[in-house]
């Protein structure tokens, strides 16, 4: 669980970063999204001390982080950025075992978990293990670049847009992928991105970011629909605020109970706008919906996506 | 009347009616001929301070060598006409080494011959052909090599292959009545000397050029200003013509070894390796300060960032990041350093440094050219020498980190 409590970060005399306060839970994704200037990737950077904040307090897991020095709290917190950064003179794995090594764990342990990570993010170990940098795709040094980050485990991790520099294809199965792996991991992970769509994908809490201040803090849900000033209205929705909606909101909560239909059923965690996609490719008007074990729990129908 | 030879194998209105392929090769052979044709092969005096007589080739080696030459030089031209490829480019490799080999046994056959009729004060010394067709044989071997994108193990094999077959003409004595060799035998002592003299003086000031050279580099890719002013000093020595350097370093030196005794006691003065050392840590500081600097600027600042982000510290940084990744680039100020620095110590002779430089000073007061040579060639080869193994380590370096 991360902390933050009223920090201030000036640049000369820049205000970035103003009085910002915020809690991340255990196991939460928090997005922190804003456009360019808006403090997002300071207020990111100043978790691990890559920024040192000027007033106010960071604690992680309980403790300040100025209470120990900066490179043995980074090593306890994973760190993923949009350059992805690995080192072009190692292998894939030298770049994942860095922080193990750095930790001196025992090599057996250290070489168990590189592969681990690459199963992890699908990536045959016994193909990418002894391969380099250069040898790889924009998705493969990224997915590389997040098992670094998450290689000795940590409780934390800080990613910076790292998903804005690769391919729409392959940046959607990077979220997907991310995706799982929070939900198997449980890892607190916040997450800078000017990408609205990205968020709402990721989030389960997301800071609007506006001038060094949080404009607005909620699940991605309440964000759409209760905008709490014009400038967030104005920020998220923009043209398809509709299709938005569709995108954060679950069947679950629009189903009917009580009543079937053939085919395959959906999953109650399915997205209104992924539901409407089967529709259209199955040209039905009825889904049935079943929960996480496949026990079917009722229907959705074309008319209850816009209820 | 207009005629084009064309050389691109494209037709034209008048074209020349064969392809060439490789027109490097192809010029090679032109000017072999040419040179074979009008410039002696060896040179013949009857004492060492006369200019010698030149003879042309086919009178000095005879006619077999002469054809067995001809024959080479045929298979080269032809190789210039077929169309390019892998075999094509080793075969030439080939033929130009055999080539050299042959020139340079048939110069020593040569001289040998002629010594046996002729006084022994007679001297019998390499002519402007045979100069001609062994650059041009070493450049022939070097260009295809080049072609086929040799690695660096083939490379290996080809400079040893061909030093190995040097080697074995000067063990049997084939060289020994050409003039150099004369030379070299008269001062066996002093040239072994001279040849470590010359090697300390290169080792010692690079060494030393590193060591004052690196932290400067490291400080001036940390500090852009710096880095400004930091260069333009090291420009300005870099301009000084280098005999007005070792000329300008005696007054201060001797100057200063005058007010302090003590430096004198330590060996310092005014003339001899000191201010030779010092000129050549000046001349070597920046390629080496620039190298050091522009590698470590050069490396990706995003690797900087991720390594920082994940806790690595200043030091673990520099010296896993920054440094490999910096080296290769370092590597090669330190080829220009060292090649630079031995061919600038011959000069320090001038100031009574020592080294190869004695046999060409003492050489041109003689003017006896052999004796320039005898400084002048093993030079050559350990710059060559010290070029090719710096090569050598940089690209095992690229392989190791796939840079």
């Amino acid at each position: 669980m991360i902390e933050i409590d009223s920090v201030t970060k000036r640049f000369g005399e820049r205000l970035i970063v103003d009085r910002l306060s915020l809690t991340v839970p255990a196991g939460g994704f928090c997005v922190l999204l804003g456009s360019s200037g808006s403090g997002k990737s300071t207020t990111l950077r100043m978790i691990n001390r890559l920024i040192e904040i000027d007033s106010g307090s960071i604690r992680v897991g309980g403790q300040d982080v100025r209470s120990v020095p900066a490179e043995v709290l980074r090593r306890r917190i994973g760190y993923a950025i949009q350059s992805i950064g690995l080192f072009p003179h190692w292998t894939v794995e030298d770049n994942i075992a860095t922080v193990p090594r750095l930790l001196k764990w025992p090599q057996p342990r250290t070489r168990d978990r590189v592969d681990e990570l690459l199963q992890l993010f699908r990536l045959e170990p016994e193909i990418y293990r002894a391969k380099y940098p250069h040898q790889l795709s924009g998705g493969e040094q990224q997915r590389v670049g997040v098992a670094r980050a998450l290689a000795a485990d940590p409780e934390l991790l800080l990613m910076d847009e790292p998903f804005a520099a690769v391919d729409p294809i392959t940046r959607d199965a990077l979220q997907a992928e991310l995706t799982r792996i929070h939900r198997a991991t449980t890892k607190t992970i916040v997450f800078v991105t000017h990408d609205i769509e990205e968020a709402l994908r990721l989030a389960t809490q997301i800071a609007i970011l506006h001038e060094g201040r949080i404009a607005q803090l909620g699940s991605p849900l309440e964000i759409l629909e209760h905008p709490a000033s014009d400038f967030v209205a104005d920020f998220v929705s923009g043209q398809g605020l509709g299709l938005k909606l569709l995108s954060v909101r679950k069947i679950g909560a629009h189903m009917r109970t009580g009543v079937s239909a053939e085919g395959e059923p959906l999953n109650v965690d399915t997205s209104l706008r992924d539901a409407l996609s089967v529709m259209m490719t199955r040209r039905t008007d009825r889904l049935p919906v079943c929960d996480a074990e496949g026990h079917p729990l009722g229907i959705i129908r074309l008319t209850d996506l816009v209820r | 009347m207009n005629v084009r030879l064309d050389l691109t194998g494209s037709r034209s209105a008048v074209a020349f009616p064969i392809a060439i392929h490789n027109k490097v090769l192809f010029t090679l052979v032109i000017v072999a001929v040419a040179a074979v044709v009008s410039l002696g092969f060896i040179s013949y005096a009857p004492n060492r301070l006369v200019s010698g007589a030149s003879i042309p080739l086919w009178v000095a080696a005879g006619s077999l060598p002469t054809i067995a030459i001809a024959i080479l030089g045929a298979i080269l031209l032809a190789a210039c006409c077929i169309a390019p490829n892998t075999l094509v480019h080793y075969g030439v490799a080939v033929a130009a080494g055999l080539l050299l080999l042959l020139v340079l046994a048939e110069l020593g056959h040569a001289a040998s011959v002629l010594a046996s009729n002729a006084k022994p004060s007679s001297r019998m010394s390499l002519g402007a052909a045979s100069w001609v067709l062994v650059a041009c044989a070493m450049l022939a071997v070097a260009d295809a090599l080049q072609r086929v994108a040799a690695s660096i193990s083939v490379q290996l094999i080809a400079v040893i292959a061909i030093g190995t077959g040097i080697v074995m003409l000067a063990v049997t004595g084939t060289f020994d009545t050409l003039s150099i060799a004369r030379e070299y035998v008269i001062r066996r002592q002093v040239f072994a000397a001279a040849l470590v003299q010359h090697m300390a003086l290169v080792g010692t000031s690079v060494g030393a050029a590193v060591a004052i050279g690196f932290p400067l580099g490291v400080a001036a890719a940390r500090r852009r200003g710096l880095q400004d002013s930091m260069f333009a000093v090291l420009n300005i020595l870099q301009t000084i013509p280098s005999i007005a350097l070792f000329g300008l370093l005696i007054v201060p030196l001797s100057a200063l070894v005058a007010a302090v005794p003590w430096l004198a006691a330590i060996g310092i003065a005014g003339i001899g390796v000191t201010p030779a050392i010092i000129a050549l840590v000046l001349y070597a500081l920046l390629p080496v300060v620039r190298n050091t600097s522009v590698g470590l600027t050069a490396v990706d600042p995003s690797a900087v960032e991720a390594g920082r982000g994940i806790g690595l510290s200043n030091r673990q940084i520099f010296w896993q990041l920054e440094l490999p990744l910096a080296l290769p680039v370092f590597l090669a100020g330190l080829r220009i350093v060292t090649v630079q620095a031995i061919g600038l110590a011959v000069v320090a002779a001038l100031i009574g440094a020592g080294g190869l430089g004695t046999f060409v000073f003492e050489g041109l007061g003689q003017y006896a050219v052999d004796l320039v040579l005898l400084g002048a060639l093993p030079a050559i080869f350990l710059a060559l020498g010290a070029d090719f193994i710096l090569q050598v380590v940089s690209s095992l370096l690229r392989q190791r980190f796939a840079l």
